[in-house]
């Protein structure tokens, strides 16, 4: 195992980060901040609670999950895409490390700077609504464990990608729409019997679901099963990645 | 000793159908300065990334001071420092930081002592904590030198590495290279300049087409090059060489027509004098006389276009 190589990744995209404080965690924050205004603050107090929950708290698990996604996969995808784009691949690529430790290297470091902004929108999230967490060490295993994956995601995203409109077609065309309509701002309980089971089909629904029922016990789904589909996923994520360095798809010639 | 690269049986073929590899078999000495030289797309790159690990080969195998680069490829890599063609350099990193970066990729421990060194070998140390935008053309270069010798290698790849480059900075490079093979460094470079592999290689080596068509001592490439070639259009036909005339060696050609004089043009005396006196004596006139003289590059077309 070569962990000064991998050290030097993840260090290496840490600082990246911090050179981008603004467009990486600041941005964010502010955006979600502004939903908590405006649905928490503004509208929440017309909607009626859901489940003894408040409007404006029950938004929270989502929110944070909307960001999360979004930038796991955004800043894994430009993690590895940028030295494809530059060139300096060639570095990577001849350097005495295994395909696994550049997965941990720049997926590391996707996933905390995602861990991190998540931390920071909660703490946040105190200023605006009441809020309180049931099952803390759930809250940071699934907010761990949806980060990794999501990140994993990222990566194979900007493995894949070869131009920039590419590297922002999933997250904006996927991702977001997929956490809109995945429970971010309702229960799915409210939606007619029909449209519930298509939403079913969205892996976002078992993010949220299992993600707010670390705050406030309430999930759409069972615990259980919010769980073991972010493990399916994360696992499908690590096979696709497994097969592009098995091939060299898109990195070797 | 034995080889420090061994390179055997091997071929590329690209998914385009592009064979730019065929069943090449190289070595090179440890501690030489060899050049690869080849036209545009010959595959000189092809053969650099294949060792280097960017490209994977379609067949054959290559050891790096006896590690195979395919089942003990850390162990090679290790071993290897690459500058590539491209200019390729994060640009928001200071010249320390990316330098340092390289360092740590490539397994080894922190060494601020060391990337010191480096980077005033290449001459950066002043220029350490600039961003690499905010530098020019010649000194990325020498960033990615840096980056290249910052992890202690035994081997250096050096693709075209003075392709748009001035001649100042040309000069400065070679001298960063004749201290690092002075150091025991191996160096392979690549290029299509003929004066450059002249200039500083051991040992030239000439591809084409994906073939190895030559790997010969400069020193015997530049006694070709250095020979000169009298030709002498004879008034009248000659069966033979004339005794008296034995001693300049010289060749019949063109049916007796012409007399050829080889000399050597560094040599102290080049005999001409001598030869047109003992020709006149042996009464021997002759209606024209040319010389030509063989450069490497015209070895180098010949060999070229045979193919």
């Amino acid at each position: 195992m070569n962990l000064r190589a991998i050290w030097a990744i993840y260090a290496f995209e840490m600082a990246r980060t911090g050179r981008t404080l603004v467009q990486s965690i600041v941005a964010p924050v502010i955006t979600t901040a502004l939903y908590f205004v405006v649905f928490g603050a503004a509208m929440g107090t017309r909607i009626s609670q859901i489940e003894g929950v408040q409007y404006g708290a029950f938004i929270v698990p989502g929110l944070i999950m909307l960001t999360l996604l979004t930038q796991s996969v955004t800043n894994a995808a430009f993690g590895i895409y940028f030295p494809k784009f530059i060139g300096t691949i060639y570095e990577l690529l001849s350097a005495p490390i295994s395909a696994f430790e550049i997965v941990i290297g720049y997926v590391g470091a996707a996933a905390t700077k995602s861990v991190i902004l998540g931390l920071v929108i909660l703490a946040t999230a105190f200023f605006f609504v009441p809020l309180r967490i049931d099952h803390p060490l759930w809250m940071v295993a699934f907010l761990v464990l949806t980060a990794v994956t999501f990140s994993l995601l990222g990566f194979i995203i900007g493995v894949w990608a070869d131009g920039f409109e590419q590297l922002q077609f999933v997250p904006m065309l996927v991702i977001t729409p997929l956490t809109f309509l995945g429970g971010t701002f309702y229960s799915i309980d409210v939606l007619p019997p029909a449209w519930q089971t298509v939403t079913l089909f969205n892996p976002v629904v078992y993010l949220v679901s299992g993600f707010r029922w670390s705050f406030f016990e309430i999930a759409d789904v069972h615990i259980g099963v919010s769980l073991g589909m972010t493990a399916l996923f994360l696992v499908a994520c690590l096979a696709a990645i497994w097969w592009i360095f098995k091939t060299g798809y898109r990195l070797k010639t | 000793m034995s080889p420090i690269i061994s390179i055997s049986g091997l071929s590329k073929t690209y998914a385009t159908g592009l064979s730019a590899l065929k069943r090449v078999d190289l070595e090179i000495r440890h501690g030489e300065i060899f050049a690869l030289l080849g036209p545009n797309g010959a595959g000189k790159t092809t053969l650099i990334n294949i060792v280097c690990g960017i490209v994977t080969p379609s067949s054959g195998s290559v050891t790096v001071g006896g590690h195979d680069i395919v089942k003990d490829y850390r162990a090679a890599r290790e071993l290897i420092g690459l500058v590539p063609q491209e200019l390729a350099i994060t640009p928001f990193e200071s010249v320390w930081q990316t330098v340092s970066f390289s360092r740590g990729l490539f397994g080894r421990p922190a060494n601020p002592a060391y990337v010191e060194k480096v980077l005033k070998d290449v001459a950066l140390w002043d220029r350490r904590k600039s961003k690499i935008v905010t530098l020019s053309g010649g000194m990325k270069r020498r960033v990615m030198i840096a980056k290249a010798l910052v992890h202690e290698p035994q081997v250096l790849f050096l693709d075209e590495p003075t392709a748009g480059v001035d001649v100042e900075l040309r000069q400065e490079m070679w001298q960063v290279v004749r201290t690092l093979r002075a150091s025991g460094v191996t160096i392979i470079l690549t290029t299509h300049y003929i004066e450059e592999a002249e200039l500083m290689a051991d040992r030239v080596g000439v591809i084409n087409k994906g073939e190895i068509i030559l790997v010969e001592e400069k020193a015997a490439l530049m006694q070709k090059l250095g020979k000169k070639q009298l030709t002498l259009q004879l008034l009248d036909t000659l069966q033979e060489v004339p005794a008296r005339l034995a001693p300049y060696g010289l060749n019949l050609a063109h049916g007796g027509r012409e007399l050829v004089y080889t000399y050597d043009t560094k040599a102290e005396r080049t005999g001409i004098t001598g030869l047109l006196d003992d020709l006149s004596a042996a009464g021997i006139a002759f209606k024209d006389l040319q010389t030509t003289q063989s450069s490497l590059e015209d070895i180098f077309v010949d060999l070229v276009r045979e193919r």
